[in-house]
């Protein structure tokens, strides 16, 4: 009985720990802030809750003790860890922290930098019906902030 | 005792990972860079103290996973508005 828990608990701890320093090497080595995020966030959050799987099921079934904390714990890792790195990428963006050498296509410049040589949807639609622009005012302000 | 074995090892792998990840704090070009890290190595904390309640064979330890997530979300969500706004905590206008 006890055996069984620690082969599942060894398995799941090694896993996360592998997850864990494959995110690390991840953020040595990536060129770029927001590769560099994709790294820490995905990878990383996969190591730790597969950590905290395998003490949850060492601890459920070798000694038989269900710990509601550490479900607590992998429920607001799950949820706040890419949280986290969406937050911190958007302030990188808004600090205009550069992209990467070989990147190809900026999509969000022309929500964040709209009068700057770009003449997409947004300008033509200003100068078309000026009616509308009080309406699509606060639109943008939503994009903004 | 190989069960021992594997959960030092998970240990040192941890380890490396944090100090990779203190590597990015010392040398990373922007300031993002570094909180990135610094968040990484939080959720690292957590896993390595997870292992370490294993090791020990005790269910004390538990609290201060959840209690070390919180704090990392917080510090890292209130390093990111102070990066934006310039303030963490704005006033009403």
């Amino acid at each position: 009985m006890s055996a069984s828990g620690e082969v599942v608990g060894a398995i799941l701890i090694l896993l996360g720990a592998v997850f864990s320093l494959i995110s690390a090497i991840g953020i040595i080595r990536l060129p770029d802030v927001y590769t560099r995020s994709h790294a820490a966030s995905k990878s990383s959050t996969l190591g730790v809750l597969c950590a905290l799987v395998g003490t949850l099921l060492y601890f459920l079934i070798s000694e038989g003790y269900f710990s509601i904390r550490l479900i607590l714990g992998i429920f607001f890792v799950f949820l706040t860890a890419p949280v986290a790195a969406h937050v911190i990428c958007r302030a990188a963006y808004r600090h205009c922290v550069p992209l990467a050498e070989g990147t190809v296509e900026d999509e969000l410049r022309e929500y964040y930098q709209p009068d700057e040589d770009f003449e997409g949807e947004d300008q033509i639609q200003a100068q078309g019906n000026e009616t509308e622009n009080p309406a699509q005012a606060p639109l943008q302000m939503n994009h903004m902030s | 005792m190989i069960f021992n074995t594997i959960l030092i090892l998970a240990l040192v792998l941890l380890l490396a990972a944090i100090l990779f990840n203190l590597y990015r704090v010392v040398k990373g070009p922007s300031s993002a860079d570094r909180v990135q890290a610094l968040d990484s190595v939080g959720i690292n904390l957590i896993a390595s103290i997870a292992v370490y309640s294993v090791l020990l064979h005790t269910h004390a330890f538990f609290d201060l996973i959840l209690l070390i997530g919180i704090l990392s979300f917080i510090g890292t969500v209130a390093f990111a508005r102070f990066m934006e706004r310039g303030a963490v905590i704005e006033r009403k206008r």
